[in-house]
C-alpha cells in the first residue's frame, strides 16, 4: 500500500523512525483520506486540521529533540466527541450541548497529548451514547463505510468508521452496552471495552456510570493492545478508577492458544442469531480448537434477563446523569418566564427522542414505589449475571460469542422501534453489566460483504487473556478486507 | 399552652472548614470573589467527576463520635435527585440508609433542668451553590431574576438530625448552642450563623400531653439562636391557637421572619417530593473498621460539658467555667495558666471578666491580643506575694493584652508595685504613728476603728504603694506592742 | 401485564415540557420496554444482594488539598445568560 493512511498504527510508528515518513505527511495523508471519506460518511462532528498539523509538527520536533512517547507518538487519532477536549467543542453528540466548549481535557486526552498522540478531531455518536447506529446523533447518522445505505453502529460509529477507512489510524469510544464492540464489529475492525475501572472516566461525558468505559480501536488487535496500554492506569480524578498495578496487555499476542479453555456461550449461540454470523462463529471455535484451545459449550443462564436489567440500570444512572443539562451553566437555553419553565423548555428541546425516552424511562425505575420492582431488581440480577460469569470462569478462561445477533442493518430499519434497537446488544451488555473486559475482532464478510465481528470476553483485569485469544483469531481469519471507501479511487460525493 | 406539649426537633447542617472542597480540590473560602472557587466538578460540568475530600470524612466521624454515635463500618453515598439551579448537577451527593453515624446524644441544660437529646443520625453532603435573588427585598417571590454564585457549591456539610427530645424554646436554643461549642471544640468548622457556617431549621408540632405526635411544621431561616428561639416559640403559639380555634395544623415549611416576628407559609410544593436516591455510582462504598473507629473515638478533645464541670472544680465559679469554655481559647489559656502553678479562680476571673471586657471593648480576638499564660502566672505570683494589688493587676492586665509587655516590666515603668517590704515601711507607720499621738492613744486603748485613717495616712505618705494588708498589720503590731 | 405509569408526573420529575401528544407517545413506548423489563422480577432472587459497582472497591479518597480552581471568564463564557461575575437565571418558583 502507498497510501499512508493505510498504515497500521505500528507500521506507521516505524516508518517514523525510519525516518521513511514524518507524522505530518501521515497526518496529511490522513487529512486527504478524510476529505475523500466524510462526504460520504459523516465520521467526524468536529475535524481541526490546522490544529492536526500542528501537533504532528510537534510531535516530529520533539522526537528530533529525542523526546519519544512511544508507539503513539505522532499518530493520528481520533475522539468520540464524548470526551472533553479544552478549547474544542464538545457536544456528545446533543443539541443541548452545541457550541460548548470545555475548560478542561478528560484524562485520557492529557494522557494521548504527553504521548504526543496528534489528535485529528471528535467522531460522531448517538446522543449522549445512546444508540446502537449512531442514527440518534443531533447532527445527522454516520454511515458504514461497506455499505452507505447501513448503520456504522453506535454509539462510537464515527469512530469506528474513521478507522475502518483510514480517516484515523485509531480512535477512542466508549463502552456502556456494546458502543465499542458492536460498531468494531459492523465496521470490520478491532473494539475492546477494557475491565471497568482500568481506565479513568474523568472528561467522559457519563450516559451510565457503572457501565462506562473508554477504550480502544484499531485495525489490529496489536495495535489495539497497544493504544489501550497508552489510556490505562489509575486517575486521582476519577474515585472508581482501579487502584492497583495495571495488569499486563500485550504481553501474550505471540504465545497462541495451545492449552487454553475457550467457552462458547450457549445463550448468544443460536436463536436470534443470525445464521451467518452464527456460522462464521462456529467456524472460528472450530479453528480455534484446531489451534490447540479446549474449546467447550457454557451456559450463563442470567444473561438473558441481562438486556432487561440493563435497560433499567443505564436509564436510571443516565436520568440523574444528564440532570445538569438544564440551560443555567452551558450550552443551550430555551428561554422561559421562569427558571423552572426555562429548565424544562431546554430539556425538551435539546434532548432527541430516544435520550428523552431513556430519561423517562430512567425517572420512572427510580421514582417511589416503583425503584424495588425495577431498579433494585435489576440491581440484582447484576449480581446474578456476576455470579454466571464467575462460575463459567471457574471452567474457562474465556469466553467467545457472536459481537452483534447481525451484520449492518439499513439505515432508518430500527429507528422506529426501540426495543429492536435494544437487542442489537443483546451479546455485549453482560460484559458490561459484570464489570469484565469484551473485544470484538472482524473474522469474515457475510453474503452481502458485510464484516462479522467475533466476541471474546474475560475475567475482570485479565486483558492478557482477551489479547492473547484476539490476536490467535486475527492470524486464523485472516481479515485483509478494507472497505472500498478506503481505496484512493473513491471521489467525494 | 397550659395541657400542651410541644415536640421540637433540630436538623443542623454544619459546613466543615476543610482546605478543601467535599469532591474537589477547590478552597473552601467565606467571602470570596463570585465564581472564582469554583473546577468542573462544582460546577457539573460534563465528564466531571467527584473524589471524597478523606479530611472532610474524618472530620465528620469525629462529630459524630463527639455525640457518642455508632460510626457505621460500611456507609454509602446517595444521588438525591432534585432540580434547582444552585444545584449544579441537579442532584446532590449525600447519604440515605447508611449515614456515617447513628445513635448519638447530646446532653444539655435548661432552666435549671438537664435534657438528653438524641441524635439519630448524622450524614455527609455537599452544599449547593448561593442565588442571589434580584428584587428590593431579596426574597424569592418578588424577584424578577436571579444570579448564581457556585463558590459555596460542593463545600462539604454535615447534617444533624436530632430526634423529636425538645420540649421548649429555650431547651431548643441550649441545644443548638451546645452543639456549635462541641462543634467548636473539635475544630471542623466555626459554626457560625451569621456566616451561615452553621444552620439550625426545627420541626415543630404541639400536642395535648400524653396524645399522639401532632402534625409538624419544619421553621427555616433563623439566623441567630436568639431568633431560634422565638421562632419555635411563635410556632408553638401558632399552633395551639389553630387547633384550639377548630382548624388544623398543615405540614409545610414556614419561613421565619425576623422582622415580623413570624412565620409565614412558604410556596407549597404542587405534589410531595420523590427525591428518587439511589448509590452515587461514581463514588465506591466507604469502610469504616474497627482501627479507625477506634482512633477517632481516641482522638477526641475534652468535651464542653466535661471542661466545665472539670474548671468549675478548680474553684472557679460555674458561670467563669462556661464563658471560658464557650469562647474554647480562654479555656485553652486557663489550663496553660494554671499547669503553670497559677491559681485558678484568680486566673479565672480576670479570663472570664477582664478579658472578655478588653477583647469586647477592643472588637478583637484573644490571638490578636499579646496575652500568654506566662503573662497569667506571672501576674498571680506578683499578686500573691503583694507585690500588685488587685486593682494595680487589673491595670497591668489590660496593658498586657495591648501589647506593652510582661507584667513586672509594666508594673515596675508605671511604677504600679506595691511596698509590702516590711523593713522599708516600718519608718514610714513610725512617722505617722508619731504624727498622730492622739490616734495611737485610741489604739492603744483597744479602739481599732481609727486603724484605716492610719493606714490611709500611710498609703498617702508612699503615694499609694504600700501594701494595706503589710501596713494594716504593722500598724496593729505597733499599737499593741506598746 | 400493563404497566402503570403517570407519564405527566415521570416528565415532571424529569423537567421535561413534553406536550401531549408526545407524553402518549412516550407513554406507550415506555409501556413496551417496561413489560420486557419486567423480566428482571422473574428470576429468583430472594437473599442476593445487589450490585451497584463492578470492581469491589472501597475508600476511595483524595487529600483535603487546593488545587487550581477555573478561571472565572473562561466559565461564564460557557453561560446562556451572565451578568456581570454571576450566571443569571429568571425568576426562581420553589424555594429549595
Amino acid at each position: 500500500m502507498s497510501d499512508l493512511a493505510d498504515l497500521t498504527v505500528s507500521e506507521a510508528a516505524s516508518s517514523i523512525r525510519r525516518g521513511e515518513a514524518t507524522s505530518l505527511e501521515i497526518t496529511n495523508a490522513v487529512i486527504a483520506r478524510a476529505g475523500v471519506t466524510e462526504s460520504h460518511l459523516h465520521a467526524y462532528l468536529t475535524f481541526d486540521q490546522d490544529a492536526a498539523r500542528a501537533a504532528a509538527q510537534a510531535a516530529d520536533a520533539a522526537l528530533a529533540a529525542g523526546d519519544d512517547g512511544g508507539l503513539f507518538h505522532g499518530i493520528p487519532i481520533a475522539l468520540k466527541d464524548n470526551m472533553t477536549t479544552r478549547g474544542t467543542e464538545t457536544t456528545a453528540g446533543s443539541k443541548i450541548l452545541s457550541g460548548y466548549v470545555p475548560p478542561y481535557n478528560a484524562t485520557v486526552v492529557r494522557r494521548l497529548q504527553d504521548r504526543h498522540a496528534v489528535i485529528l478531531g471528535k467522531t460522531n455518536l448517538d446522543e449522549f451514547a445512546m444508540g446502537s447506529s449512531t442514527e440518534n446523533s443531533a447532527y445527522g447518522p454516520t454511515r458504514n463505510p461497506w455499505d452507505t445505505d447501513r448503520v456504522p453502529g453506535g454509539s462510537s460509529g464515527g469512530s469506528a468508521a474513521a478507522v475502518a477507512v483510514g480517516s484515523a489510524l485509531a480512535a477512542l469510544g466508549s463502552d456502556t452496552g456494546g458502543s465499542i464492540r458492536q460498531p468494531a464489529s459492523l465496521c470490520g475492525i478491532v473494539g475492546v471495552k477494557p475491565t471497568y475501572g482500568l481506565v479513568s472516566r474523568y472528561g467522559l461525558i457519563a450516559f451510565a456510570s457503572s457501565l462506562d468505559q473508554i477504550g480502544p480501536f484499531a485495525r489490529t488487535v496489536g495495535d489495539t493492545a497497544a493504544l489501550l496500554e497508552v489510556i490505562v492506569g489509575h486517575d486521582i480524578h476519577d474515585a472508581t478508577s482501579y487502584r492497583g498495578d495495571v495488569p499486563p496487555i500485550s504481553t501474550a499476542l505471540e504465545t497462541g492458544v495451545a492449552g487454553m479453555r475457550i467457552g462458547v456461550v450457549k445463550e448468544l449461540s443460536g436463536e436470534g442469531i443470525d445464521d451467518e454470523v452464527a456460522a462464521a462463529c462456529r467456524a472460528m471455535y472450530e479453528k480455534l480448537a484446531a489451534a490447540g484451545a479446549e474449546v467447550t459449550e457454557v451456559s450463563l443462564p442470567a444473561s438473558e434477563t441481562a438486556l432487561s436489567a440493563y435497560y433499567l440500570i443505564a436509564p436510571a444512572e443516565a436520568s440523574a446523569n444528564l440532570a445538569r443539562f438544564d440551560g443555567v451553566r452551558y450550552g443551550l437555553r430555551v428561554d422561559g418566564d421562569t427558571t423552572e419553565e426555562m429548565m424544562a423548555r431546554t430539556r425538551a428541546e435539546g434532548f432527541g427522542p430516544e435520550v428523552a425516552r431513556r430519561i423517562l424511562l430512567g425517572t420512572y425505575a427510580l421514582s417511589a414505589g416503583y425503584y424495588d420492582a425495577f431498579y433494585g431488581q435489576a440491581q440484582k440480577v447484576r449480581t446474578l449475571v456476576r455470579r454466571d460469569f464467575a462460575a463459567a470462569y471457574e471452567k474457562v478462561d474465556v469466553l467467545v460469542s457472536p459481537t452483534s445477533p447481525t451484520t449492518a442493518f439499513p439505515i432508518g430499519e430500527r429507528t422506529a422501534d426501540p426495543l429492536s434497537m435494544y437487542y442489537a446488544d443483546v451479546c455485549t451488555i453482560a460484559s458490561n453489566l459484570a464489570g469484565d473486559p469484551s473485544g470484538s475482532i472482524p473474522i469474515a464478510l457475510d453474503s452481502a460483504a458485510l464484516p462479522i465481528g467475533f466476541q471474546i470476553m474475560a475475567p475482570a483485569l485479565h486483558e492478557e487473556q482477551l489479547f492473547r485469544v484476539a490476536a490467535e483469531v486475527e492470524r486464523l481469519a485472516e481479515f485483509r478486507q478494507r472497505p472500498e471507501l478506503a481505496t484512493s479511487e473513491v471521489r467525494p460525493a | 399552652m397550659s395541657g400542651w406539649e410541644a415536640v421540637i426537633g433540630i436538623e443542623t447542617h454544619v459546613e466543615l472548614q476543610t482546605e478543601s472542597k467535599m469532591f474537589c480540590g477547590c478552597p473552601v473560602r467565606f467571602g470570596a470573589e463570585p465564581n472564582t472557587t469554583v473546577c468542573p466538578v462544582c460546577l457539573g460540568l460534563p465528564g466531571a467527576l467527584p473524589v471524597p475530600n478523606e479530611e472532610a470524612i474524618e472530620r465528620i466521624l469525629r462529630i459524630g463520635a463527639a455525640f457518642e454515635c455508632t460510626l457505621v463500618e460500611g456507609s454509602l453515598f446517595h444521588r438525591k435527585n432534585y432540580f434547582y439551579p444552585d444545584l449544579p448537577k441537579n442532584y446532590q451527593i449525600t447519604q440515605y440508609d447508611l449515614p456515617f453515624c447513628i445513635d448519638g446524644h447530646l446532653d444539655i441544660e435548661a432552666d435549671g433542668e438537664e435534657v438528653r437529646v438524641g441524635i439519630t443520625r448524622v450524614h455527609m453532603e455537599e452544599d449547593t451553590g448561593k442565588s442571589i435573588h434580584g428584587s428590593e427585598t431579596g426574597r424569592i417571590h418578588d424577584a424578577e431574576y436571579s444570579l448564581l454564585d457556585f463558590n459555596r457549591s460542593g463545600v462539604p456539610l454535615v447534617e444533624i438530625v436530632s430526634e423529636p427530645d425538645i420540649r421548649t424554646p429555650e431547651q431548643a436554643r441550649a441545644y443548638a448552642a451546645e452543639l456549635q461549642r462541641v462543634v467548636r471544640s473539635l475544630g471542623v468548622s466555626d459554626a457560625r450563623l451569621e456566616e451561615g457556617s452553621v444552620r439550625f431549621d426545627a420541626n415543630i408540632s404541639v400536642r395535648r400531653a400524653g396524645d399522639d405526635f401532632g402534625t409538624r411544621a419544619e421553621v427555616k431561616n433563623m439566623n441567630s439562636l436568639r431568633s431560634l428561639q422565638r421562632a419555635i416559640a411563635y410556632e408553638i403559639d401558632r399552633q395551639i391557637a389553630l387547633i384550639e380555634s377548630g382548624s388544623e395544623v398543615v405540614q409545610e415549611t414556614r419561613h421565619w421572619d425576623e422582622g415580623s416576628g413570624k412565620t409565614s407559609s412558604m410556596r407549597s410544593k404542587e405534589e410531595s417530593e420523590d427525591y428518587r436516591y439511589f448509590q452515587e455510582p461514581d463514588l465506591v462504598p466507604l469502610h469504616v473498621d474497627q482501627t479507625w473507629r477506634d482512633r477517632v473515638f481516641a482522638g477526641l478533645p475534652e468535651l464542653p460539658a466535661v471542661r466545665r464541670h472539670r474548671i468549675a472544680a478548680t474553684g472557679v465559679d460555674r458561670q467563669a467555667a462556661a464563658v471560658m469554655v464557650e469562647a474554647g481559647d480562654l479555656a485553652d489559656l486557663f489550663d496553660e495558666a494554671v499547669s503553670l502553678g497559677s491559681e485558678a479562680r484568680t486566673v479565672g476571673n480576670w479570663l472570664s471578666g477582664d478579658v472578655v471586657a478588653y477583647l469586647r471593648r477592643n472588637e478583637t480576638t484573644l490571638a490578636d491580643t499579646h496575652l500568654q499564660a506566662e503573662h497569667l502566672q506571672e501576674l498571680a505570683v506578683m499578686v500573691g506575694e503583694g507585690a500588685l494589688s488587685s486593682t494595680a493587676a487589673k491595670d497591668v492586665l489590660a496593658r498586657v493584652l495591648a501589647g506593652e509587655g510582661s507584667p513586672r516590666a509594666i508594673a515596675e515603668q508605671h511604677d504600679l508595685l506595691q511596698i509590702s517590704d516590711t523593713g522599708a515601711l516600718e519608718a514610714e507607720v513610725e512617722a505617722v504613728l508619731a504624727d498622730n499621738p492622739d490616734v495611737l492613744a485610741k489604739l492603744q486603748s483597744g479602739d481599732l476603728k481609727p486603724i484605716g485613717f492610719l493606714v490611709g495616712q500611710v498609703m498617702r505618705a508612699t503615694g499609694g504603694k504600700a501594701d494595706p494588708k503589710v501596713v494594716s498589720e504593722l500598724i496593729r503590731n505597733k499599737a499593741t506592742a506598746g | 401485564m400493563p404497566v402503570d405509569i403517570d407519564i405527566a408526573k415521570v416528565a415532571r420529575l424529569a423537567r421535561l415540557a413534553l406536550s401531549p401528544e408526545k407524553l402518549a407517545e412516550y407513554d406507550s413506548q415506555l409501556q413496551d420496554i417496561l413489560e420486557h423489563a419486567e423480566r428482571v422480577g422473574a428470576l429468583p432472587t430472594e437473599g442476593v444482594p445487589p450490585t451497584s459497582h463492578p470492581l469491589p472497591m472501597t475508600n476511595a479518597f483524595r487529600p483535603d488539598e487546593v488545587k487550581a480552581s477555573l478561571d472565572r471568564d473562561e466559565v461564564l463564557e460557557q453561560a446562556p445568560e451572565r451578568a456581570g461575575e454571576y450566571f443569571r437565571v429568571p425568576r426562581i418558583l420553589g424555594e429549595s
